[in-house]
């Protein structure tokens, strides 16, 4: 195949480096969490878009379908989502926490928070 | 008579049983002793009801189960075995003696939790004793020093801590960086870690592998004080009396020796050895036995040259093995014996000065044996014995020693063991000379004002006792010396 | 016959536990199913690993539904070995929970927290009993989850961030997960762990296989917290909750190191992995690297938690070594390392906690002069901390032994020296807190005892115990785990 029909592929690749990028680059913590949704939206790709076959349908026993996609990645990338959406939601709901405890949303003014707690501690 | 299988299974038990009860009658100090007393009497009713089938050649056999594949917890007495087994708690009686009399002479602090360690450590010296494979023994070794921890650190503040970091460090170290790669070798090579007579490891290894397994074995059996491993020794020292007396110059050093010639005889074994792979280990015991001894020339802390002492009379016992000739290994085992009682009545004594006159320095005993006329000339047969000179046991291990150096022609050692009689007078001597000869010094802080005498009377019989055995060890040697040559034969 | 479900239950229990509890909103209620639930999950584990023992593997078909189409429940020597372990540290830990949890979360969350280990409790079994690789994933995030809320319920405000942080990397880790297993997928088209296995030799294109060992590799090294990828473990079980850095401590990088195992061994294929890939070496290597550094960063903490969650990715070293060396005894080593490390550290964290409840804090100089006030804890950490050291007569010396042993079979005698320097740093800070216990004099109004209360001293001393017996009855541990190693290797080729 060449690269064009390695298309998702290289969209896949894409989407896992940027949003592992920000995962890494970023201090805010909302935008690191952007960041890990992109991630693994990207997964949600590398699953789907190899079971996709062009003009196939959803796999119904009858005559006058042939060409079925595969339904299983389908299925799995639902769980997956659903994972998904749970782990931003957890994430999301540690961040308010984190605002209220800390009055900042910032990694490093966090730390420095930290940090000087247990400084005054000694 | 009981059986003896029994009566293994009762020489590790006593004791327990015994720390049990002592730590249940904490609060009552007169029943606590009476249970320490008693429990000591009640192991070395058990360890001699071993003698007569051990010494008519019986071996018996004990194995528990099997704690890793192959490798049984396994105990068997052989005459070695036995002669520390009866050395370790026949003096645990008279030091339990003795250590009532300290502790409460000198009104140390947790008196329970230390008779509770000791009666453990003497658990664990019974394992090492009846080891049946290197195991077991490996088991019992590091229960010994890990008991012996809260012993060292008894009293608690800044030094008693820096004492144990030392001791820890150096004997847990030693025992886990050489002596267990040392026993996992040997289960690699040989598939089997018992002790049989003639050793496990003949015709499996040789040339450098064969030194450097004994190396490990050597080094790593930290207890046996060979240097450069000796430091943990003098700083044992920080630990009350009885504690030096009994475990730091008898149940955990002789532990070491003693591991040292099951090491040598059975997983070795002398013939196996005599290819030259023991070769460099004269050397170092003879390095350690005059290196030692200049250092304890120059303490003047009483138990530090003791401690000093120590580890070069532990290197005779080493230095005996490595000759692997027939007398110096007969010498080594009984010098087990022999200096065990000697150097038990030098720290009775030094703890008795400690206790009646609070003194400690070489330097502060002017005059003292006219105070202490009982402690001091104790003290003198030890020395005797530590010097090698009869009537004392020292002579008679001394006097083989030579013998096996002698017919092995390592003249080398001939020297080193004349030299280190020489060394050994030097430092004794002194002591004896200001105790005896010179006038108590006038005007020296508050011992001027109060006349002091000898030390509470249960510690004066001890050191009585132990002095007298010195004595009676030098005329009527014949139960060790059989063991030993027994030993021999397997 | 319920016998043939017991699969099913092992998994059903707690996970049909967790809603009704969230139903019930009582705390106390709560904790008496949560209980209930740990113990028959105990119960359950127990009687599959014999039924194991007896018969061989269990393959169970959920649904009825036969593999690979359907979800294979799979119970071997190793997974039964695994369920035990997680399963009984849940017992030991749930009792001890009501006190702990009583002082460190608040009132009207307590039926949220049962509800959450419930659930952590299913993950982890789920993991450990399934045979299908989405599957794994699936409960690898229930358990991981549940954990971030459970670490959050940590009473020190930095226990929200070591939660965040944990989230993020555990995320990622899972992530990697999802695309290795969706890379085997793509090349077997089987999600079954033993159809891969049988299509895998199969298939032509190699690099994409090589692609999704790497990153499941990546992925379930990030979840067992092996260096360096064990940043968030500290924050982790420093902050949480004592019961859960406890049961954390015992099960959750354990598990981990089971994912590691079966897909080494049981689907990639000891061949390719370990003879035909750097593998041994990188991991030989890290391990090292986490030994040493993890133990000398250990021996400079302050928080005793810390301090011991350091030992953990020391420890953690020790286990994968044994995978590195790739032999019965190695593999056996690890596994039986697994168990053992679990219940000292499993124990150790108990009885911290208990610290915790008293003194209010777990630095070292919180424990100054403590072993006078709370003896029973004191000594209960000394032992634990022997059997991390691997002293005779200690759970711990039965897996250095197997470890040291296995370096000589391979003739690595380097190795075993390494491998005892690095327990003598052990050595070194366990003992800094036996002289802070032992040797330092507490704080002079500090005098009256303040021993923890039962329900935490005795499953503590539970786990203490079996440390120690364990050290000299070694037929279930590393019987067990060598039969587990024998039939992977016998599996693999």
């Amino acid at each position: 195949m060449s690269a064009a029909g390695h298309f998702a592929y290289w969209v896949t690749i894409f989407l896992l480096m940027a949003g592992l990028y920000i995962l890494i680059a970023r201090g805010n913590l909302i935008k690191k969490l952007v960041g890990m949704s992109i991630f693994q939206t990207s997964v949600y790709l590398l699953y789907i878009a190899p079971g996709k076959l062009i003009g196939g349908t959803a796999p119904i026993f009858a005559e006058q379908f042939k060409v079925y996609s595969n339904p299983l990645p389908h299925v799995l990338i639902l769980t997956a989502i659903v994972v998904g959406v749970a782990t931003l939601a957890l994430g999301l709901a540690l961040v308010v926490r984190i605002r209220e405890a800390y009055d900042t949303i910032e990694e490093d003014e966090i730390l420095a928070l930290d940090d000087k707690l247990e400084r005054e501690k000694e | 008579m009981i059986a003896a299988q029994t009566a293994i299974v009762a020489a590790l038990l006593v004791p327990l049983a015994g720390a049990l009860a002592i730590s249940l009658l904490g609060r009552w100090p007169n029943l606590r002793e009476a249970a320490t007393l008693t429990t000591a009497a009640l192991l070395f009713f058990c360890v001699v009801s071993l003698l007569g089938p051990v010494s008519a050649g019986a071996r018996p056999e004990l194995t528990l189960f099997e704690m890793l594949p192959g490798l049984p917890i396994a105990f068997r007495v052989e005459p070695l075995g036995m002669l520390f087994a009866l050395v370790a708690s026949g003096l645990w009686i008279v030091n339990s003696l003795y250590s009532i009399g300290y502790m409460r002479g000198n009104n140390e602090q947790k008196q329970t939790r230390f008779y509770v360690c000791f009666a453990g450590a003497l658990a664990a010296a019974m394992g090492i004793a009846f080891a049946g494979n290197l195991l077991t023994l490996f088991l019992f070794y590091e229960a010994l020093t890990l008991i012996t921890y809260p012993l060292v650190t008894h009293k608690g503040h800044e030094e008693a801590k820096r004492g144990g970091r030392t001791y820890l460090a150096l004997l847990i170290g030693t025992s886990m960086l050489f002596l267990l790669p040392a026993i996992a070798f040997t289960w690699h090579v040989a598939g089997t870690l018992d002790f049989a007579a003639g050793g496990i490891l003949a015709g499996k290894l040789s040339g450098t592998a064969l030194a450097a397994l004994l190396a490990l074995y050597m080094f790593g059996i930290g207890k046996a004080a060979l240097m450069p491993m000796h430091r943990w020794l003098p700083a044992a020292m920080v630990a009350p009396t009885p504690v030096s007396a009994l475990l730091h110059a008898v149940a955990v050093v002789k532990a070491g020796v003693f591991c040292v010639l099951k090491v040598v005889v059975y997983v070795f074994g002398a013939e196996t050895l005599s290819s030259g792979a023991a070769a460099w280990l004269p050397w170092v015991a003879g390095f350690t036995i005059i290196a030692a001894s200049t250092v304890a020339l120059y303490a003047d802390n009483l138990k530090r040259r003791l401690a000093y002492s120590t580890v070069s009379q532990l290197s005779y016992v080493v230095l005996g093995a490595a000759l692997l000739a027939p007398y110096s290994l007969v010498a080594a085992a009984f010098h087990i014996a022999a200096h065990a009682l000697g150097k038990i009545t030098l720290f009775f004594a030094a703890g008795a000065i400690y206790t009646a006159a609070h003194k400690t320095k070489v330097s502060e005993l002017d005059g003292i044996g006219r105070l202490m006329p009982w402690t001091m000339g104790a003290f003198v047969v030890g020395a005797l014995s530590m010097i090698g000179l009869p009537p004392a046991a020292g002579f008679v291990s001394k006097w083989y020693l030579l013998s096996g150096a002698m017919s092995a022609g390592h003249w080398a050692v001939v020297a080193v063991l004349t030299m280190s009689t020489l060394l050994n007078a030097g430092y004794f001597a002194p002591i004896v000379y200001r105790a005896f000869f010179r006038a108590p010094a006038a005007g020296q802080g508050h011992d001027a004002h109060h006349a002091h005498g000898e030390a509470p009377l249960p510690m004066v019989i001890a050191l009585t006792l132990t002095a007298a055995g010195t004595v009676l060890l030098f005329f009527f040697p014949d139960v060790p010396l059989e063991l030993g040559r027994a030993m021999l034969k397997g | 016959m319920i016998s043939a479900h017991l699969p099913a239950l092992q998994v059903a229990l707690p996970l049909i536990a967790a809603p009704l509890m969230v139903l019930v909103r009582r705390g106390g209620i709560a904790y008496g199913m949560m209980l209930a639930v740990a113990w028959i999950s105990l119960l359950i584990s127990l009687l599959l690993a014999q039924q194991v023992a007896d018969h061989g593997p269990i393959s169970y078909h959920l649904g009825s539904w036969a593999p690979p189409w359907g979800i294979e429940y799979r119970v071997d020597a190793l997974s039964a070995f695994v369920l035990v372990l997680v399963s009984l540290a849940a017992a030991a830990v749930v009792p001890y929970s009501r006190r702990s949890v009583e002082a460190e979360v608040s009132r009207e969350q307590h039926y949220l927290f049962y509800a959450m280990f419930a659930l952590c409790l299913t993950g982890l079994l789920g993991i450990t009993i399934t045979g299908d690789a989405f599957n794994i994933f699936v409960f690898l995030e229930v358990s991981s989850l549940s954990t971030y809320v459970l670490i959050a319920l940590g009473r020190d405000r930095r226990a929200l961030t070591a939660a965040y942080q944990y989230l993020i990397m555990g995320t990622i880790g899972a992530t990697f997960i999802v695309i290795g297993v969706g890379l085997l997928y793509l090349m077997t088209g089987s999600l079954n762990l033993v159809d891969i296995a049988q299509r895998l030799p199969d298939v032509a294109e190699r690099r994409p296989v090589l692609a999704a060992l790497a990153f499941l590799t990546v992925g379930i090294s990030l979840k067992l917290a092996l260096f360096p990828l064990h940043l968030w473990l500290p924050n982790a079980y420093t902050y949480a909750p004592s019961s859960i850095s406890a049961f954390l401590a015992a099960t959750a990088t354990k598990v981990s190191v089971y994912v590691l195992i079966r897909f080494y061994y049981s689907v990639f294929g000891e061949t390719l992995v370990f003879k035909e890939l750097p593998v041994p070496l990188v991991l030989l290597a890290l391990s090292l690297a986490a030994m040493f550094i993890a133990s000398f960063a250990a021996l400079y903490q302050e928080n005793l938690k810390r301090l011991f969650a350091y030992s953990s990715v020391a420890q953690i070293g020790y286990i994968t070594l044994g995978l590195s060396l790739d032999s019965v005894g190695g593999l056996s080593a690890a596994i039986v390392h697994l168990f053992n490390h679990a219940l000292a550290k499993g124990a150790l964290f108990m009885l911290l906690g208990g610290i915790m409840l008293r003194t209010g804090g777990v630095s070292l100089h919180c424990v100054c002069g403590l072993a006078r006030r709370m003896p029973l804890t004191t000594f209960g950490i000394v032992i634990a901390g022997l059997s991390l050291i691997g002293v005779p007569g200690t759970a711990g010396f039965v897996s250095k032994w197997a470890l040291i042993t296995a370096a000589l079979e391979a003739g690595l005698w380097w190795l075993v020296l390494l491998i005892v320097a690095s327990s003598l740093l052990a050595v070194a800070y366990v003992w800094r807190f036996v002289e802070a216990a032992y040797l330092r004099a507490p704080a002079p109004e500090a005098t009256e005892k303040i021993e923890a209360p039962w329900s935490m001293l005795v499953p503590a001393w539970v786990l203490v115990a079996l440390s120690v017996y364990l050290g000299f009855d070694t037929r279930f541990t590393l019987g067990g785990a060598t039969r587990a190693a024998q039939m992977l290797f016998g599996a693999g080729g």
